[in-house]
């Protein structure tokens, strides 16, 4: 007798949900896409790295939601092991309505875990309207979306004294053959063309990134990821031959190859900047922006500038980047109401107006960023074509992210010495496989 | 411990503490023979044994937890593949022996063991016997053991600095740059070359023409790669020169117009003349027959020259490079010059140890060999050397561990594309097991390796201490 009613009771409370969740659920339907539903009275979490500035930038973005929700949004800053602080909250089982997600990979073994919710339903109509298609596919895992990359970063920039390309008569250049031509003016002018920090293997994985994504398109760019492809396909040679055209020449680099191993980042940006320059360009992504400012006297725009990687052989408009991703950990109205938020060009927009911040969402208005560089990287994005996130940090640590192993080591090796293409193939194929099968 | 244990038992009880935690930590390197016999039957004769058992026991715990354990689990993990699940045998220590970065960590902790402790003891030793008799012994010892006050890493950081390529940038490079400048001036234009190469021919590391020049006309050499900053102001638009006679003339300018649109080997508007180079006329046979320094436009007049054939050159200390310094951190002297550093950390610790020891020794000893007429250096090698060889001994054991184990330095110094040739064992064990490679299988042989290493000069250090007392 008392099992029955314990169960008819279980029952009832499970019906009245089952009404209550009805009811929502019709209530956001019948508001019009995009215009933020009203929920006062509920509360969500927020969870992302993010602190100090960057933190207090978000709030912004959060503070708008909240006005226009009335719902109460909590933002969790988690520092940088974020990897660990979401998986102990997901088996304590309280995990954020919301995560950001700096690295790709995390959200994929998220996804695996079958731990996040897909985002098809909540946010696909935006993502067509607001986004480029292949933003859509970078935050898609198997066949489902579960990211969205909200914050976005443009590792394909080449930046250049300005007054040095003036004075050599340089104009920034548009394709590879260009860029050859520019670097080779720039020498007999009697400035090194690049710096480059050799002394940092990552940035040297980046360099080959830009150039392989040009050589051989994206679909190739994720088969070597994922060693569907080795490294001696054809198309790795195309690219580090390419490569060699500048890395292969110690007229080309500031200091020669052995002075360019000897440089970590930061120098390489100084060198360019200070004056009187020692090279005129150096690669890297858009927080070159931060290393100008902070460590050199060169103003941004107007003695510092930067142009897109060039295309290779017709290669269409590509960025390798970097973004965080948000992800949806709860299946709470409030939670898919905030991702629905965070497509708008309203919300990337609050947080452009106020620096340091890149959109993918093609339908903000350039004008709203606060200065020319962040524009320009940030429409960049917004219409690449073929954007792929950084191979290195898809890979095993052991071969793309460790000093002096793996591929790090092996591009060292390569920009001391390029005459063997091949060698170094096998040896990089020898050293990504050995990392595939030790993790 | 045992003075609190037995308070009535004295300077016995404490002598026998050692030896009993000997006993705990392995029997054979305990005190043999009578002596172990005698403190066994001290321990039977007025303590039950349980009693003995129970206040070892929290010893033996935090030893058995803090030692015993790891060194055993590390001894089973290393025989697990890279996650532990599987039982992969000896394939780690395999690995571990054919992988091209152990080898290069083994080859480089042998050199930090044959140079480092031997130098830094020596050091130490010249640095104790010298403050013995200098005025301001106190400052120059404060002097040399300073650096042991500073953390490792912040000496790594000093240090890498201090090796800096760039002699801007690097103590040691601006020092030797700043002597040989002294003795070889650089050249005004180093990085400056031909624009044509087909008419000015490079000859060792001058510039000669290759076409014969008469006098009565002139040469254009055009150069190119000057580097902009080193173009002097008062340099304006290039002229041709005009021919005299009975002179060889002609124009060295800087063959780049903005844009890099001018015909090179052709003097375009635009393109500046190079002022103070020096230019000579050699005869066929090389001798030099005379020379002359370009003008502000670049022009040279080098008169008196007789009718015949000659080549115009541009002589070698035109374009003579700076010297950039020794490449500290060059995959070549990385580990040279890491030693250093260590030295200069640890050459202060040995002098410590050495001069107490220095001080130790009886003066009348040294003041009965001075009277019968030995010299310092014979007191030195007949005395002094003997008496301090067994510290000398315990400071070289002591360092000899402590370079096995060297890590931080390593890590720290190397730029990135050095770091393979710099490796040692406790750094590839780190990046192997945590660094990037999460292969705590090899990492655990690698530790396994490192303490077989470390343990013979542990048992010597463990025997010299039980020898002592």
């Amino acid at each position: 007798m008392r099992y029955g009613r314990t169960t008819s009771v279980l029952l009832l409370a499970t019906v009245l949900l089952v009404i209550v969740g009805c009811s929502s659920t019709t209530s956001t339907t019948n508001t019009t896409a995009g215009s933020v539903p009203d929920l006062s009275g509920q509360t969500m979490e927020v969870a992302a790295v993010w602190s100090g500035t960057e933190q207090a930038n978000f709030q912004k973005v959060i503070d708008a939601f909240q006005e226009q929700s009335g719902a109460v949004v909590t933002f969790t800053s988690t520092g940088d092991q974020i990897a660990t602080v979401l998986g102990t909250r997901i088996q304590g089982g309280s995990p954020p309505d919301v995560a950001f997600l700096p690295q790709p990979g995390l959200m994929y073994s998220f996804a695996e875990q079958g731990v996040l919710q897909p985002l098809t339903d909540v946010i696909g109509m935006e993502m067509d309207s607001n986004f480029a298609p292949v933003w859509k596919d970078l935050g898609t895992y198997g066949d489902t979306q579960y990211g969205l990359v909200f914050k976005a970063a443009n590792k394909s920039t080449m930046w250049y004294n300005v007054s040095v390309f003036n004075d050599a008569g340089v104009e920034p250049p548009t394709t590879w053959e260009e860029l050859l031509a520019a670097a080779d003016t720039l020498q007999r002018f009697g400035v090194a063309p690049f710096s480059i920090a050799g002394a940092d293997g990552w940035t040297l994985t980046d360099w080959f990134e830009n150039v392989y994504l040009r050589v051989a398109g994206g679909e190739k760019y994720d088969q070597l990821t994922t060693l569907e492809i080795p490294w001696t396909d054809p198309s790795v040679t195309t690219a580090l031959d390419e490569l060699a055209k500048i890395w292969g020449s110690d007229a080309m680099l500031n200091g020669g190859a052995t002075g360019a191993l000897q440089t970590d980042f930061p120098t390489s940006v100084v060198d360019v900047f200070s004056s009187p320059a020692k090279a005129a360009m150096v690669y890297e992504g858009d927080f070159v922006a931060g290393v100008i400012t902070s460590e050199t006297s060169a103003a941004l725009g107007t003695d510092a500038d930067f142009f897109d990687f060039p295309s290779i052989d017709g290669s269409p408009a590509s960025v390798v980047g970097g973004g965080d991703m948000a992800v949806l950990m709860t299946d709470s109205e409030v939670g898919k109401a905030f991702m629905k938020f965070l497509t708008t060009p309203e919300a990337a927009g609050i947080w452009a107006a106020l620096g340091g911040f890149s959109s993918p969402n093609k339908n903000v208005d350039p004008s709203v960023y606060p200065d020319d560089i962040t524009r320009k990287a940030a429409t960049a994005l917004a219409n690449a074509e073929v954007v792929r996130f950084d191979m290195s940090d898809l890979e095993p640590p052991a071969f793309g992210g460790t000093p002096g192993k793996g591929e790090w080591k092996l591009l060292q090796d390569f920009l001391s010495d390029s005459s063997d293409v091949s060698g170094i193939q096998t040896q990089l194929q020898d050293a990504a496989a050995a990392a595939a099968t030790g993790s | 411990m045992s003075d609190t244990i037995h308070p009535e038992e004295g300077s016995a009880a404490r002598s026998a503490a050692n030896p009993s935690g000997g006993v705990a930590i392995g029997g054979p390197l305990g005190p043999s023979g009578p002596s172990r016999r005698r403190f066994a039957s001290r321990f039977r004769g007025e303590h039950p044994s349980w009693k003995v058992a129970i206040f070892l026991l929290p010893g033996l715990f935090i030893l058995g937890a803090l030692v015993v354990y790891p060194i055993l689990f590390t001894l089973v993990r290393s025989l697990y593949s890279s996650n532990g699940a599987e039982f992969v045998g000896v394939a780690n220590y395999r690995d571990m022996f054919t992988s091209a970065d152990t080898l290069i960590a083994i080859k480089n902790n042998v050199i930090w063991v044959v140079v480092a402790p031997a130098v830094a003891t020596a050091l130490g030793l010249v640095f104790a016997v010298l403050t013995e008799r200098v005025p301001w012994a106190t400052a120059f010892k404060v002097a040399v053991f300073v650096p042991m006050a500073i953390s490792f890493l912040s000496s790594g950081v000093i240090w890498r600095l201090v090796y800096q390529d760039d002699p801007r940038l690097g103590l040691a490079n601006a020092a030797l740059v700043g002597i040989s400048k002294v003795f070889q001036p650089p050249g005004p234009y180093p990085t400056a070359r031909p624009s044509r190469p087909d008419m000015l021919v490079a000859l060792d590391k001058a510039y000669v023409t290759a076409g014969a020049i008469e006098p009565g006309s002139s040469a254009e050499l055009g150069l190119v790669a000057v580097s902009p900053r080193l173009i002097p102001a008062d340099a304006v638009q290039a002229a041709t020169a005009t021919p005299e006679a009975t002179a060889i003339t002609g124009t060295v300018w800087v063959d780049f117009a903005v844009g890099g649109t001018g015909t090179p080997g052709v003097i375009d508007p635009g393109e500046m003349g190079l002022p103070g180079v020096k230019v000579e006329v050699l005869s066929d046979a090389g001798g030099v027959v005379g020379s002359a320094k370009t003008g502000p436009d670049g022009t040279f007049a080098i008169t008196g020259i007789d009718a015949g054939s000659y080549k115009v050159g541009l002589a070698e200390s035109n374009f003579r490079p700076a010297w950039g310094g020794i490449l500290w951190l060059g995959p070549a002297l990385i580990t040279p010059s890491i030693i250093i550093s260590y030295i200069w950390i640890w050459a202060g610790f040995a002098m410590v140890l050495i001069g107490a020891g220095l001080a130790a020794i009886p003066r009348d000893v040294l003041e009965a060999a001075r009277v019968d007429g030995a010299g310092e250096w014979q007191v030195f090698r007949r005395i002094t050397g003997p008496l301090l060889a067994p510290l000398l001994l315990v400071v070289l054991v002591t360092l000899l561990i402590n370079v096995l184990k060297i890590f931080d330095l390593i890590l720290v110094i190397p730029p990135g594309s050095v770091l393979a040739d710099a490796n040692v064992i406790a750094l590839e064990m780190w990046q192997v097991s945590f660094g990037g490679g999460q292969n705590q299988g090899l990492g655990s042989a690698l530790a396994i390796l490192l303490f077989v290493l470390v343990l013979p000069a542990m048992v010597f250090n463990l025997r010299r201490f039980r020898a002592e007392q």
